[in-house]
Formats: structure tokens, sequence, C-alpha cells
């Protein structure tokens, strides 16, 4: 198996303070990896160091064998990288489907056929499938930000996939989600894996979720990694319940 | 029923212009005049609307942009350039211009990016006053000659308000075109989330700086138009009072509405007249009737026109017009 993605010694410190101290590891190509740990642990640092809306203080990042540390997050997603965030991030003024063609354009053509060919590039199938996929067809002509918190969350994940990335990276997908439609995301993501053979890295609080879905989780703690393994084995360290519960 | 509203949509369309085409013939030059203004001034707030309203950059600097298209047209065709080309220098010039003027706004947002745009107005009033061996100075550029077109003289003010008319049909087709490409849709991601954008691939530098530089075109083509149409100009129109203007005419409009413009130019170059004969209260009203449209609908005239109308408004733009124009 190859690495699809591999973190070597990342560290990001903002003043004095580390955020992450250095995490290596390597992710490979099919695998759901999730990233556990209580709050300010860094993993929303850790991700964003990855994608570049961050610098790495020092370390490296390589996608398929290749450097990538420091590269644009606009160029780094036209190599196949796709991410969600934290917080919603959807656009409330455009309609749904136009949400997901903008999350595919950028792939489609040069820069002049997206002033000059077709207004959807192309895209109109695809957003559609998608529509059906996510279950939004109800509101697929609404604007993005009319519609309830989880079907947003639900569009927000959606647009990850439009351009068929190889590697997506979620940040609380789980987040402020009921648990029917939680169950129903979980399926979607399963499938898009099995199908495509996307891989995906997940961050995640809701810990029944993130063990139902991920095949390999990676714990961390106050900026390091301080266990790995399958969701069981992670479940029964003691170190991983030292971090979240005390001593 | 979509059919239906489109099609009402289209006859409304149809009607208003043949209205415009219509104008001319029962007014006075005066009035003809004024008619003329609308249509360059809605041209520049169109540019800014594009900066603004579509791409989120706040800019004070479309007056600059006026100024450089109506002193390079000014300027080429009294010295006998044909009007066409001259035209064609002023947009491309101003193009080049926004272009550079946007590396700013990759740096700092919002009232920093105000100010900025702001001292660049100040610049290029300084360089129109100051460099006379080039502008003319505080004494101007007179006998600004008005364009043939293809053999038709737009000498007279009726014949200049179609030819400024025509002008405006081709810039309103174009960035209509613009706006509903995939260009117009990274615009707007770029207004609403440039990080979420960045991270679906959305190059943020090129839009930001391709929204600067269209911006600033369509300034310098209502520049080079606006040069014959008074056949003189000297520095003052250029001033920051007129980027402020623009502004307002965005603002009150609709900022990111496309028709947004057309109605705030209409409301910025008609009130004055309208309110003549309030004599010195005419400010006090205009700057009032500002404030309560800010503080009650910030969306601008068409904002309202879009709550009146909900169901029809989809997007940000064209559905909802046609019925705002109606209602109005």
């Amino acid at each position: 198996m190859s690495a699809v993605l591999e973190v070597r010694d990342l560290k990001k410190s903002f003043g004095g303070i580390s955020a992450v101290g250095g995490v290596s590891f390597e992710v490979h190509a099919g695998e759901i990896l999730g990233i556990i740990g209580p709050n300010g642990s860094g993993k929303s640092t850790l991700f964003n160091c990855i994608l570049g809306q961050l610098q790495p203080s020092s370390g490296e990042v390589r996608i398929d064998g290749k450097p990538i540390t420091g590269m644009r997050p606009c160029d780094l997603n036209r190599l196949g990288v796709s991410r969600t965030f934290q917080l919603l991030q959807v656009f409330p003024q455009l309609s749904v489907r136009e949400n997901l063609i903008l999350a595919g354009q950028e792939h489609q053509g040069s820069m002049w056929s997206r002033l000059l060919g077709r207004r959807d590039a192309g895209l109109t199938t695809t957003a559609n499938r998608m529509i059906e996929f996510f279950r939004l067809a109800s509101v697929a002509d609404e604007r993005a930000g009319r519609l309830s918190y989880g079907q947003q969350k639900l569009l927000d994940a959606a647009m990850a996939f439009m351009a068929g990335p190889r590697l997506v990276l979620l940040d609380e997908p789980a987040g402020g989600v009921n648990p029917t439609m939680l169950a129903d995301l979980r399926e979607r993501l399963r499938t898009i894996n099995d199908r495509e053979g996307a891989t995906f890295v997940v961050i995640e609080h809701n810990m029944e979720f993130v063990m139902s879905l991920c095949t390999r989780i990676l714990v961390l703690a106050e900026g390091r990694l301080i266990a790995q393994g399958t969701p069981e084995a992670v479940r029964r360290d003691p170190k991983v319940i030292e971090a979240y519960f005390g001593n | 029923m979509t059919r239906a509203r489109r099609l009402s949509g289209a006859i409304a369309a149809l009607a208003v212009c043949a209205a415009l085409v219509a104008a001319p013939f029962g007014l006075k030059p005066y009035g003809i005049y004024l008619l003329s203004l609308w249509a360059v001034m809605t041209i520049a707030a169109m540019g800014l609307n594009l900066t603004l309203g579509y791409a989120g950059q706040i800019s004070l600097a479309q007056a600059a942009f006026v100024g450089i298209g109506a002193y390079t047209a000014a300027i080429l065709t009294t010295q006998g350039w044909p009007f066409a080309l001259a035209f064609v220098l002023s947009a491309a010039l101003c193009f080049a211009i926004g272009w550079l003027l946007g590396y700013p706004a990759l740096r700092v947002q919002h009232h920093y990016l105000a100010f900025v745009t702001l001292a660049f107005t100040t610049l290029v009033f300084l360089v129109l006053r100051n460099e006379e061996w080039l502008t003319g100075g505080i004494y101007g550029i007179s006998g600004i000659p008005r364009p043939d077109v293809l053999g038709w003289s737009t000498g007279a003010p009726r014949d200049y308000y179609l030819f400024c008319l025509g002008m405006l049909g081709l810039v309103t087709l174009a960035t209509g075109w613009l706006v509903r490409s995939p260009w117009g849709r990274a615009f707007m991601a770029l207004r609403e989330n440039p990080i979420r954008a960045a991270s679906l691939g959305v190059d943020t530098r090129r839009y930001t700086l391709i929204a600067f530089a269209l911006g600033a075109a369509l300034g310098g083509i209502a520049g080079a138009l606006y040069a014959p149409l008074v056949q003189f100009i000297d520095p003052t129109p250029f001033a920051l009072g007129l980027s402020l203007n623009l502004l307002l005419m965005v603002l009150v409009g609709g900022s990111g509405f496309f028709f947004g413009p057309f109605l705030g130019a209409l409301v910025s170059v008609l009130l004055p007249e309208w309110l003549r004969f309030t004599e010195g209260l005419y400010l006090l009203i205009y700057a009032a009737f500002v404030m309560a449209l800010m503080a009650f609908c910030p969306s601008g005239l068409l904002g309202i026109a879009e709550r009146l109308f909900r169901p029809a408004a989809k997007t940000d733009d064209a559905p909802a017009t046609p019925a705002g124009k109606a209602a109005r």
C-alpha cells in the first residue's frame, strides 16, 4: 500500500505556544483515518498546516510522495485534495446547485473556457447526481443560506466531493448534525469510499461516529500523537483514557 | 410559472428599451444630456458593482478610472486619433492599471482597502491637475470631437445619446454574460467566503485581480464616452466626490444586483433635477433618503423589490429585476 498523504515531523507554534509539536503519520490509499483528541489538542491546526491555510513552522507534507508543504490551497485542491471546515462553510447566497457547480468548476477546462464556455462548466449532471446522492433534491434550487443546519452540513460535504478528489479531509463532519442525518452521512461517506476508492481523514469529537466509520485512529493530545491503532485498540488504550479524563 | 415569468420579464425589458430609445424625441437638449449622463454613469457603476457587488472588493477608485478613460480619449481624439482606437485604449489602459491596483487588495480588505483606493483617486486627481503638459492642468481639454460611427455622425445630442445607449446595451450584454459565467460564480464565492473558495480550487488571487481590472475597464469605457459627451473636461469632476457618488449608486440600486447600477445612476442623476425646486435642501433630502435606505434596507432599491417579490428570487441577479422595474 502506498501512502497518499505523508506528514513528517510537522510543527506549528503561535508565538511561544506550540500547537502542533512534531507529528508524523501516513495515510494509505482507500483508508478512512480518524483523528481524535481533546479540545485544543491541535487537530484543526494540523489540518490547516497540511492544507496550506497555515504555514507550518517546520516539517514536511507529501502527497503521493510529492512535497507540497506551503502550497496554496487552491493549487492543492486542483491536485485532488479536498476538505471541509469545522464551522459550516457554504455560500449562502448561491443556490444548492450553484454551490456544487462552483465546487467543481475550477477543475474544468481553462480560465478562458470558464469565461466563454458553458455557464455550468458542463457540471449540471454531476451536480444533480450529487444532489440525488446526498438527498438534497427538494432544496436543489433554494439558496444555501435558507437550508436547515443539517442540510447545509450535507451540502458542505457534497461540495468536497464534486471534483472527484482522491483525498478528502473532513473537519468535524458530525458536529451539530442530528442522529438520523448522521447515520445517513456515514453511509454516504462509506459508499464513496467503497465505490471510488477515495481516501478520507476525519477529525471528529463524536466517538460513536468516528469509531464506526474509521478503519484506523490517531489520538492527539497537546499537539503530539499519543496513540494509534484500530478503534478497539484506541478505545482501551490507557494513555487515551488519561488524555480525555485525566488520572 | 417560470416561463410566464420569463416572458413577462422579456416584455418589461423590451418596453424599457423602447422607452429609452424613444425618450430623446420628446426632450430638450438638457434632458437628452441628462439621459446620456445616466447611460455613461450606469456603465461606470456597473464596473464598480462588478468589483464591489459581485467580488466583494470595496473600491473608492472608480472616479480615477473614469478620469483616466476620459483624459485618454480626450487627448487622443483631439490629436486626431480615431475614436474607436482611443476608446479601446482607454479601456485597455484602465484594465492594466486596475489590475495593478488589485494587488493591495490581496493584502488588505474592507476599510483598509477603501483607504488605499481613496488615496489612488486623490493621486490621479493630482496628476490630472498638475501635469499640465499632458492634461492641460486646470484649463482642461476642450473641443473634444464626437465620433462618426460607420458614417453616422453622432454630433447632435440625440445621436450621441443613442450612441451611448447602444454602448450601454453592449456593456450590459457582456457584463450579463460574465456574471452568469463560472467567472461570475467565482466572484460571488470570493465575496462570500474567500477561504472556502480557495479550498475548492478557486484561484482567489487571480479572480481578485480580474475583478479589479474589469471594474476599472468599465470605468475607463464610461470615461471615454463622457469626454465627447461634455466636449470639455477638466480635473474637477474626477475627484473623490465622484467615487463616493458611484459607490452610492451601487448601494442605492442594490449592491450585487445586476440591474442595481441602472436604478442607482437614475436616482443619482435625476434626483437633483427633480428636487431642484427645493434649492439648497436637495443634499439634505438625498442624504436623509440614503440614510433611511441603508438603515432599513441595506440591499438597496432592488433589495426592497426582492422582498416584495420573494418567490421569484433564487439567486442574486436577473429574475428579481424585471419585477423590480415593473414595480417602479
